[in-house]
């Protein structure tokens, strides 16, 4: 059986478990056997919908000790039921949370782990993950030979994938051990869909000359409900939050479209982008190193650019 | 206080990466090896800032790695670090290492085990999470922030779309990224004394690995970037939308 962990936070499901369902479901399938998840704790979200992404089972410790996140704690109770389920593989998203804890769960189980794959395994012969190695610029192909498996995928790397169906949802009684640490505040980035999450992102670099001009990137950003984004040296000289800094040191993130505005597109800030399905890059500089990564390009003045592409995706959106 | 700093020997960022021995290796050739930068400028750097608040701090440091890692095991200890400990493995598997780490750690009894928040080379973030499990203790990841007293820890984790602040007791394990410190440059004083401070070897006592790479494989090449014309907008949403269909 093929078991996932749920991850929540705050009492909601994150997105990424949603693809994480998906990828299980689908391997499940390769292999023979059922996707069922795990969750630990209680969340407001409707669990028989897990069913809509391919789980057949929901499993739920319902213990709302396990609502705050603690890697020791959890590790140690998703262990416990996957040995109790009978689990043979189990699928965490490559999220801040899952990164946390598959490792702990995988030395539990005397598993093998693959991390941050990015393709589903071949099971022909013998089990091998693809995952992305030297900051995603290049793929190595792993072999697990335990007979337990841990894989944590890339998040925006396989997609959620939506059909019909419900899942059933059962308890699981598990002692949970006592947490040791107290989270004592949680800062959230309100109203934002986390970077990390998000599917379109705009992101500016020094080439926008200041924090000044920061909005016509803003007005692309909410003509397309893009989230925000920007490179180091913007983050480093405070012209915007350092939450924002995407690249090698920063977040790494792989939106489904990643603009980058006025960043020339040094290696390290690529390391932090270059899982992106599609890129835009806009520059005047046409030698900026950013063009060789690019899938589109405008060589052109940001602040001309900027609002034409702006108006023409609103243009297009009331034609729509 | 007894730290332990996990040391990764790991390409400079800038590499750029290439593979031998049809696609198994990595080509090593004109490669410059570097610490791990989140190894070196995050944890390794948050150790020193705690030893230079209280002098009873010590700081060893630890890397899993044949006698080719020890050039920049003297790097960091030029760095900082009292000594230093060479378990000579040169496994790849995380799972390998990370026992390798654990036998250290129980033996030297340390307060607090930091590594990097990952790898820049098989970005596995594992080290940290799989010494939790090995050693039961307390595990922070991807802390921008640790303050310490006397016994208690005082932690700030990234978590997606914003941060959490967590208080415990030592021991604990806790892996770091940006914001928990700033980047050094060894000075002269520290490269001189670096010299002469231990680094032990121990031979490997794991062998058992749970995965091996059976190749590697670079991108396929972008076709090429695509250039619109600055005065048509309409024709890049077009694109978006009906090439790509991100839009």
């Amino acid at each position: 059986m093929v078991l996932i962990y749920i991850d929540q936070d705050q009492q909601e499901i994150k997105k990424a478990s949603f693809e994480a369902i998906s990828y299980g479901a689908a391997l499940a399938k390769q292999l023979g056997t059922t996707a069922e998840a795990l969750l630990l704790g209680t969340v407001k979200d409707n669990l028989t919908d897990l069913g809509k992404w391919g789980a057949i089972k929901v499993h739920q410790v319902n213990n709302t000790a396990l609502n705050s996140f603690d890697a020791k704690i959890n590790s140690t109770v998703i262990a416990e039921a996957a040995k109790m389920l009978g689990a043979t593989v189990l699928i965490f998203a490559h999220n801040l949370n899952g990164r946390a804890v598959a490792p702990a769960v995988a030395v539990k189980l005397g598993a093998g782990i693959v991390t941050g794959a990015c393709a589903l395994p071949k099971t022909d012969a013998g089990f091998v993950v693809t995952k992305t190695v030297f900051s995603g610029k290049a793929f190595a192909s792993i072999q697990i030979d335990t007979a337990v498996k841990v894989i944590s995928i890339n998040q925006n790397s396989f997609g959620a994938v939506m059909s019909d169906g419900n899942a059933t949802v059962s308890d699981l009684a598990l002692t949970v051990p006592a947490s040791t640490l107290k989270i004592t505040s949680v800062n959230k980035i309100e109203g934002e869909v986390p970077l990390t999450e998000a599917s379109l992102v705009v992101s500016g670099g020094r080439g926008l000359k200041g924090p000044e001009h920061w909005g016509v990137l803003l007005d692309l950003a909410k003509a397309l409900g893009a989230s925000t984004a920007c490179s180091r040296p913007v983050s480093d000289a405070d012209w915007r939050p350092h939450h924002e800094h995407v690249g090698q040191t920063g977040i790494q993130i792989a939106p489904n479209l990643y603009i980058a505005i006025g960043i020339s597109g040094a290696i390290q800030h690529l390391a932090g982008v270059n899982r992106s399905k599609t890129i835009v890059v806009i520059n005047k500089d046409s030698e900026a190193p950013f063009f060789k990564a690019a899938d589109y390009g405008v060589v052109g003045d940001a602040f001309e650019v900027v609002p034409a592409l702006t108006a023409a995706i609103l243009k297009s959106k009331s034609n729509a | 206080m007894k730290i332990l700093v996990c040391i990764s020997k790991t390409p400079d960022t800038t590499t750029k990466i290439a593979f031998t021995e049809g696609n198994t290796k990595l080509d090593e050739n004109g490669v410059q090896w570097i610490i791990n930068p989140y190894d070196e400028w995050y944890s390794l750097v948050k150790a020193i800032e705690l030893k230079e608040k209280d002098a009873a701090v010590t700081i060893h440091l630890i890397t899993v790695g044949g006698a080719d890692t020890e050039p920049i095991i003297r790097k960091a200890l030029a760095l900082g670090g009292d000594e230093a400990i060479r378990v000579n493995n040169n496994s790849n598997d995380s799972f390998v290492v990370a026992q390798e780490i654990a036998a250290i750690a129980k033996e030297g009894a340390y307060d607090l085990v930091l590594t990097g928040k990952e790898t820049i080379d098989y970005n596995s973030a594992s080290i940290g999470s799989m010494l939790c499990a090995l050693l039961d203790q307390n595990f922070i990841s991807a802390a921008v922030k640790l303050d310490i007293n006397g016994n208690s820890l005082h932690v700030v984790r990234e978590i997606d779309g914003g941060e959490e602040t967590c208080e415990l007791n030592l021991p604990a394990i806790i892996s770091c990224q940006k914001g928990m410190a700033e980047q050094r440059i060894p000075n002269m004083r520290g490269i001189m004394a670096a010299r002469t401070k231990p680094l032990k070897v121990t031979e490997a006592s794991v062998s058992s690995a749970t995965t091996h790479i059976k190749n590697f494989e670079l991108p396929p090449a972008k076709s090429g970037v695509k250039l619109v014309d600055p005065a048509n907008m309409d024709e890049l949403v077009r694109l978006l939308k009906e090439e790509a269909k991100v839009i």
